[in-house]
């Protein structure tokens, strides 16, 4: 191992390169703050480096805060501290020149990672294509038609009137009781603690009750988007919806995570957090790989369960399902998959655009197969709809049926 | 399992990371090189070690190790949602003090000397958080466990704490620890803990072990297991880890198992005695009936070729 005297006597070099490492997982995405540098400067003098498993290990401790950043920083600390004899060249200081070395690289997998050690890309992403609009709607293709989607704007009108729509949304939605309390004009429980302020502050003279109560609390949302070909011309309205909702008025107090499906699960979550909706989209676009291509809703249902129900549904919260239900794959699978994602949320709303049409029958198989399992089947074709979905929401019963024109099945306990 | 020990002889700090890694080990903790690495760094820079991973994969261990292994005392607390400064940090003993004032006023005292009295250290009653900040002879291990149970406004009540191991309590003064406790925090990850907690600490992400850890693992705490067996459990449960389930085994559950197989008298692994056994492994009916009869034979078959072809290599 090396003496702490030579490192510190080295340090100029070793910094330099650990400075240069962290700005390259900063543009790459990682949240890496000045005070996580110093804090991997305190590291490396305290540890020392005895080999370079050593050095990864130091440097993940102190600049990693998320398991899913693990494999970014991996492939990311072996591309820049790539050097077969690290022992025998750190005397002479390793990594002298950082740019020279990372401008010979085999392409890193991750593109973000490219970005971020290339500089930004030199080939834009073709959006001109997109125009080349196949109407696949109501037909289901296998294959992901890596396409994407330009999206207009809303009208001024449609905005307006989803923003007033939006404004009245914190006022509607149901409110759950948290754990915590408040103080309260009146309630169930004393607070001790106040009253014996009070009664120290006036000498122990008089102690008058005062009350908390449990605060309350939006109830957590988790959005599931179907984006495939049959559903584009409405979840590109809804998306839009989505935007408003957490970047409204009401953001702060509200936690949704949204996902979209095609022919795959992708979490937007915070693409979405953009503040411009316009970036919002299209960061949006950027991420998902499969718009507007075929839907395997029993798939992505599996995936989610699978890979993100235990994180983001911890807080049992009211999960819309947005699709038209056609799926042409396994139904069965589908069953098992909505039985189990209705069993482990609050309440499964499905949110149909096909019940814009008045005869609408729920005879596909798709359809057949998931509305056992939701609480409420609602249609979300215009901004009216909309509407409709926010007095849902709004309604406090546990597991509501609210149908319209269709009424699921009752649930089976 | 572990005894909670006050520890009368401090252990010094282990001087560098293969003394950290020896010291688990000493108490039957087989850590990685990583791991060891931050523990040690942790312990050195006095920062608090965040600890992620899936269930199971023996991270709340760690905290009960170390104060084990550094002679001092455990003070653990448990994250629930809703957990408040009176569960975590403090509360006053609103009785005593309702007391307190009655019997100062039978006896007459001036006002002053009653709001004076009330609220000091007589009528604290200290919860986790502030009796691990209480000077001791050695600064105790103080294991916040599962804190992504907890909600957010006791995340940002944490943020003072690990920022500057201090507790204010209005009422009476802030309290600040001399010598900060060695904080060990665990989540499994049932949802994302905010940025500004995790900013504050080293990060790491227990992840399962490898065959040859795991098998080191099962051979100091199933001593009674042959060798044979253990290599087959590692290899079957490292198999199952491949496949897509909704519930991975940890750590923890490839010992109950082990410790399962010889209560009943397993020596090799047969797909009868696997099948039955299934529940300890496997905590979602779904997991279990996927891998219940063909599957699970199909595994041994794999495990078990492989370790012919091991032995006789």
């Amino acid at each position: 191992m090396l003496p702490e005297v030579e490192l510190d006597r080295l340090q100029g070099r070793l910094a330099e390169n650990v400075m240069h490492f962290a700005r390259v997982l900063r543009q790459a995405g990682l949240p890496i703050g000045t005070d996580r540098v110093l804090l991997a400067f305190d590291g490396l003098r305290t540890a020392g480096l005895a080999s370079r498993g050593d050095l990864h290990a130091i440097l993940a401790a102190c600049f990693l805060s998320r398991g899913e950043h693990r494999t970014l920083f991996d492939q990311a600390f072996h591309i820049f501290w790539r050097d077969p004899d690290f022992l025998g060249r750190i005397m002479q200081m390793l990594m002298p020149q950082v740019k020279q070395r990372v401008s010979v690289p085999e392409l890193p997998q991750n593109r973000r990672l490219a970005a971020a050690l290339l500089g930004p890309s030199t080939a834009p992403v073709q959006l001109s294509e997109s125009r080349i609009e196949i109407d696949a709607a109501f037909s289901w293709s296998d294959r992901e038609q890596l396409r994407k989607v330009d999206f207009d704007t809303m009208t001024a009108e449609e905005w307006a009137a989803a923003q007033r729509m939006l404004d009245r949304l914190p006022a509607l939605s149901a409110l759950r009781a948290t754990r915590r309390t408040v103080p309260a004009a009146r309630g169930r429980q004393l607070d001790v603690r106040a009253m014996l302020r009070t009664a120290a502050r006036r000498g122990g003279e008089t102690v008058m009750p005062t009350w908390r109560q449990r605060r309350m609390r939006i109830e957590p949302l988790v959005v599931l988007v179907d984006i495939s070909g049959s559903m584009s011309r409405y979840s590109r309205m809804f998306l839009h919806f989505m935007h408003a909702l957490v970047s409204g008025r009401a953001a702060a107090n509200l936690r949704v995570h949204t996902f979209v499906f095609g022919t795959r699960l992708t979490h937007i979550t915070r693409q979405l957090a953009a503040r411009d909706p316009d970036e919002a989209l299209a960061a949006v676009v950027n991420a998902v790989d499969d718009w507007s291509g075929g839907t395997r809703i029993a798939h992505a249902l599996h995936e989610f369960n699978l890979r993100w129900a235990r994180r983001v549904l911890s807080t049992s919260p009211t999960v819309l399902l947005i699709t038209d239900g056609l799926e042409h794959g396994d139904t069965d699978l589908l069953t098992r998959e909505a039985e189990r994602l209705s069993k482990s949320c609050r309440r499964l709303l499905w949110l149909n655009p096909l019940l814009r049409y008045a005869g609408f029958e729920p005879k596909a198989a798709g359809v057949v197969a998931l509305l056992p399992h939701v609480d409420a089947l609602l249609p979300v074709h215009n901004l009216e709809s909309l509407d409709q979905l926010i007095t849902a929401l709004a309604y406090k019963g546990e597991r509501a049926v609210i149908a319209n024109g269709v009424s699921p099945a009752p649930r089976s306990q | 399992m572990w005894v909670i020990g006050y520890g009368s002889v401090m252990t010094a700090f282990p001087a560098s990371i293969d003394a950290t890694a020896n010291l688990l080990t000493d108490h039957n903790y087989v850590a990685d090189r990583p791991l060891a690495t931050a523990v040690f760094l942790a312990l050195k820079l006095q920062r608090p070690l965040f600890l992620e991973g899936e269930p199971g994969t023996g991270k709340t261990e760690i905290a009960k190790v170390l104060a084990v292994a550094l002679g001092t005392e455990l003070i653990r607390l448990q994250c629930y949602e809703g957990l408040d400064i009176h569960g975590a940090a403090y509360e006053w003993n609103y009785a005593q003090q309702m007391l307190e004032i009655r019997l100062a006023e039978a006896t007459g005292e001036s006002r002053e000397r009653i709001a004076q009295g009330l609220f000091t250290e007589r009528f604290l009653i200290e919860r986790p958080l502030l009796a691990s900040l209480r000077p001791r002879e050695t600064p105790p291990v103080l294991l916040i466990d599962e804190i992504d149970r907890a909600d957010e406004p006791f995340e940002a009540y944490l943020l003072e704490v690990l920022a500057d191991f201090q507790i204010t309590i209005p009422e009476w003064k802030t309290v600040k620890a001399e010598q900060p406790p060695i904080v060990v925090i665990t989540s499994n990850r049932t949802r994302e803990v905010h940025d500004a907690v995790k900013r504050r600490c080293l990060y790491h992400w227990v992840d399962y072990p490898s065959a040859a850890r795991e098998l080191e693992i099962l051979r100091r705490r199933v001593p009674d297991a042959q060798q044979m067996l253990s290599r087959q459990i590692v290899a079957f449960v490292q198999e199952l880890r491949r496949i897509e389930l909704y519930k991975l085994p940890g750590v923890a559950e490839t010992i109950e198992w082990s410790r399962a197989l010889l209560a009943l008298d397993a020596v090799v692994l047969e797909p009868e005695t696997v099948n039955n056994t299934l529940g300890v492994l496997l905590k979602y009916q779904d997991d279990v009936a996927k891998l219940q009869g063909v599957e699970a034979a199909r595994l041994i078959e794999r495990v078990r070729n492989d370790a012919l072809v091991r032995g006789s290599a």
